[in-house]
């Protein structure tokens, strides 16, 4: 190799701090400073010998028990999801079928989708009450419900691996579209039976994308409130619901920035193990044309499997939903004719309130922050992957890599109040801004976009790019046809993950919102938030137009090519 | 540079035409809870009254809203608070939120509403928190509707009733204080106690005691805690009409806790003047009377008229549980953690 060769690796060309600049200032504004103010008030708070009081508190039982509980169920939630969406992941990553961009797409609206509502879907599904329980019931004839599922810690799992799996499935199914087949092809000719070669070759090169999808969903469930609350009762409690308890009933706040920061110092201690693992594993593979990897339906033994595959697909993550769609066409008596009357009523306003806002309205918002938070996002989240992407960190990669996940496993009640203190005065007077709403989404969404193209760009083969310069490619020209065409899936994966965070981000408790403006779940939850049939027809028919809406836009991302590119 | 010039002079001459029109309403920020409503038209009276454009923030619900403007002391958000009930009223006088102000019309008010004696926070409107049943139920099954908090502990009414979480719900902690004001400090665990051998079902938020847990809506349990307002609500927001309530409410004394809203002028507002005109606003009854039907709470102001579906359907308790806001802040977190150790450990 000559020296003239070598600039042609676009990364190692460009300052690690350039590529670093705008993301770590965005985080410093947006997440440092705002924890810092906050944790600073709170702790001002502490008089005289309360901390003392503050550490028996702490290393109270009570505490103990959350702390172990939190992990516990993340573990657990985690290890499902993964059991749920690999085999998943390898139906999407390596066959073609009919219908795959619509049950892909599907799988991603249980993201979006308010707690609240989810919940409610469950009870439909799963309750007392519930379709599964009443056959269940006539079936074996028995006078009380046999499944108890509402209230248990099997609610909080089957909701985490419900939200969850879509995670997984992108990631991790991406990747596997990429992966060269001839490998596995090799040893298969070599004598490798099925399960050998999975294991042996396959998992192992799966490695970064399922170790990063498994980060993002444990930090998800570390992190979880609206599932632990709603679906697992008052017997269980998470940290992030501790430290809601502890601010808004006892305004407790010097233990709950304590708990805050546990919280954040757990979610860095995981992150730094997650990065040292990877930094081993992440190199670089021989990625192919899904053309050549995938493959249709065409062995009876791989159509029964998928077929399985995707019908527990369908009732998992879509019969909750479904159930959702049908109670907002039906009347409140059982027998009565299919209606519209909770779509018609969502567009009126018979009290003449002054809140009121038709359903486009709040669409047209909650599209919008969708919009501006995916642009946000990329726009951190690529220079950040490019920085994390190279094969030799720098120092400065290497601090910030984990630093940049800590958004996600902060409590939004903790930041939401930081940024009321923080960002109070001109010319950062944003609290009552209503660009701090998608910024706050930025945050969540920044470290999916981060991890989800860091291993699609770090699996960039430098061979490629080199041989390009050499037949005298410029550095522009093989942006375009080399790196482009290799990550744009993951790319659109990257966006997906931001909109439909930002889409299905209920933000508004921990920051100040102008009620004129309102996303989606903000007007579902003021709905559901009032007795009376027809407000509760109403919040279904509104969460049923939000899946709707949210079907199509993935549908759009999935026909959408990046530029004239398209897939090789 | 010359074109520098005739630019600057423009802009200058803008500015100062800007400046001269009187016409330019001024601005009341008012800060607010996530349930807050009202008809455009009330508001819309005010402004047009007081040349003023009223700005709403909604800061999350009511504890989070107390608690930001407690937070924000030092530079508010707004000019006005509405939104404290008698369970945070204590933190927001201790934190020292409002400023002192003795409205004219509080003499139009019944002074049991009036729990701040230094008239910083004046009471707005009132809600209870009582037991809520579905008539067909008992019609059914031919039981006795409920009538008390010993009905609950019945065995004839084992498995019927739902409660929530007092540690992370506003009737939770409204129907464990019945309890207390009923059975007093001693005797309220015994009681919880026997709800537990009878069943109760315990969840964490009122949506989902009311709408998955409750039966009027496809739950299994016939009796819920809400609020005195749901059953004219189930008529009001009826998918077709109805021409009775499908629900009832529980109103024998000491079954229900009153909670009672509050609004204030924040400490600091350089509005004070306008503030004072939009606190005597709401405490008058032409903003009095649209409370219900916005906000599904009643007005304190004795001469509000209510709408005829409230005068049919609404029952108001006579003697709801006594229980002051001092005694809640004091007591608050120890009550919930006995009634954590004693009901779900």
């Amino acid at each position: 190799m000559t020296k003239k060769m070598k600039p042609s690796s676009l990364y190692s060309k460009v300052p690690s701090y350039l590529l670093w600049l705008l993301p770590a200032a965005f985080l410093g504004m947006f997440f440092f400073f705002p924890l810092t103010r906050i944790s600073q008030l709170s702790f001002a708070r502490i008089e005289g010998k309360a901390l003392t009081g503050l550490w028996e508190v702490f290393k109270s039982p009570t505490i103990s028990r959350v702390v172990g509980f939190t992990f516990k169920q993340a573990f657990l939630s985690t290890i499902l999801t993964l059991a749920v969406g690999l085999p998943g992941a390898y139906l999407f990553g390596k066959f073609q079928f009919k219908g795959k961009r619509l049950l892909r797409a599907l799988t991603g609206v249980p993201f979006v989708m308010p707690t609240l509502v989810v919940a409610a879907g469950f009870y439909a599904f799963l309750g007392p009450n519930g379709w599964v329980n009443e056959v269940l019931m006539q079936i074996l004839k028995l006078e009380t419900p046999p499944i108890q599922f509402v209230n248990s810690f099997a609610a909080i799992l089957t909701a985490h691996v419900f939200y969850n799996t879509t995670i997984v499935l992108r990631i991790v199914g991406d990747y596997w579209s990429r992966l060269d087949p001839q490998l596995e092809q090799a040893a298969r000719v070599l004598g490798a039976n099925r399960w050998k070669t999975l294991w042996e070759i396959t998992l192992p090169l799966l490695l970064p994308a399922i170790a990063a999808s498994s980060l993002l969903v444990f930090i998800f469930d570390f992190t979880s409130f609206g599932v632990v609350l709603v679906l697992g009762g008052p017997l269980f409690a998470t940290l992030e619901v501790e430290i809601y308890y502890q601010t808004i009933s006892l305004f407790n706040l010097p233990l709950a920035a304590t708990l805050s920061l546990l919280q954040i110092v757990f979610t860095l201690i995981l992150t730094i193990l997650y990065t040292r693992l990877t930094r081993r594993i992440n190199q670089p593979v021989e990625l192919s044309s899904r053309e050549k990897s995938q493959r249709p339906l065409t062995s009876p033994r791989s159509r029964i499997l998928a077929g399985i595959m995707i019908v527990f697909l369908l009732v998992f993550l879509i019969s909750p939903l479904a159930s959702l769609g049908l109670k907002s066409f039906s009347g409140s008596d059982p027998g009565s004719p299919p209606t519209l009357s909770f779509y018609r009523a969502l567009g009126e306003n018979p009290r003449e309130s002054l809140f009121y806002v038709p359903p486009t309205t709040a669409l047209g918002v909650s599209l919008g922050y969708g919009l501006i938070t995916v642009i946000l996002a990329l726009g951190l989240g690529l220079p950040a992957a490019w920085a994390l992407a190279k094969k030799n960190l720098t120092l400065l990669d290497k601090i910030l890599d984990p630093v940049l996940m800590l958004p996600l496993g902060t409590s939004a009640v903790t930041l939401g109040l930081g940024f009321l203190v923080a960002l109070d005065t001109p010319p950062l007077n944003l609290r009552t801004s209503p660009l701090l709403v998608p910024i706050a989404h930025t945050l969540v969404a920044f470290p999916f976009v981060v991890r989800s193209l860091t291993p699609a760009l770090a699996s960039i083969q430098p061979k490629l790019r080199q041989a390009a310069a050499v037949l005298g490619a410029s550095p522009r020209r093989i942006t375009r046809e080399i790196d482009l065409p290799l990550i744009g899936r993951a790319l659109l994966v990257a966006a997906t993950f931001a909109f439909t965070i930002s889409i299905g981000e209920f933000g508004a408790s921990s920051l100040i919102t102008r009620p004129e403006y309102p996303t989606v779940p903000v007007v579902i939850y003021r709905l559901l938030s009032r007795p009376g049939a027809l407000n509760y027809g109403q919040a279904m028919a509104l969460s049923t137009i939000l899946m709707v809406t949210t079907l199509g836009g993935m549908l759009l991302m999935e026909y959408f090519r990046v530029g004239d590119v398209g897939e090789f | 540079m010359k074109r520098t010039g005739i630019l600057l002079a423009g802009l200058v001459f803008l500015m100062a035409a800007c400046k001269a029109t009187p016409e330019e309403p001024r601005i009341l920020t008012v800060m607010t809870h996530d349930s807050f409503a009202v008809s455009e038209s009330v508001v819309a009276f005010f402004e047009t009254q007081n040349n003023v454009d009223v700005q709403f923030l909604e800061v999350g619900d009511t504890g989070t809203a107390v608690n930001k403007a407690a937070l924000s002391k030092e530079n508010p958000l707004a000019d006005v608070f509405y939104g404290v009930d008698n369970t945070f009223l204590s933190r927001a006088l201790n934190e020292d939120i409002f400023e002192v102000y003795q409205s004219p019309l509080l003499k139009e008010i019944d002074p049991v509403f009036v729990l701040d004696k230094s008239y910083r926070a004046l009471p707005v409107d009132f809600g209870d928190v009582c037991l809520n049943y579905q008539k067909s139920y008992f019609i059914e099954n031919n039981l006795a509707a409920p009538d008390s908090l010993e009905d609950l502990i019945d065995p004839d009414y084992q498995g019927l009733l739902t409660v929530q979480n007092p540690a992370t719900s506003s009737p939770g902690l409204a129907f464990l204080m019945t309890t207390i004001g009923y059975y007093g400090e001693d005797g309220y665990l015994e009681y919880w106690d026997e709800l537990v051998a009878n069943g109760v079902n315990i969840v964490n938020d009122w949506e989902t005691a009311y709408y998955s847990a409750f039966s009027q809506a496809g739950g299994t349990d016939p009796i819920v805690v809400s609020y005195g307002s749901s059953p004219p609500f189930e008529v009001l927001f009826a998918e077709e009409p109805l021409d009775d309530a499908p629900t009832a409410a529980v109103t024998s004394p000491g079954t229900c806790f009153r909670q009672i809203e509050f609004v204030g002028i924040l400490n600091g507002t350089p509005n004070r003047e306008l503030a004072e005109k939009w606190i005597d606003y709401m405490l008058s009854p032409e903003f009095q009377e649209d409370i219900p039907l916005n906000m599904y709470v009643f007005p304190v102001n004795d001469n509000a008229v209510l709408e005829e579906t409230f005068r049919k359907y609404l029952e108001v308790p006579e003697v709801t549980a006594d229980i002051s806001p001092d005694m809640i802040a004091a007591n608050r977190e120890k009550w919930i953690n006995d009634w954590t150790e004693a009901v779900l450990r």
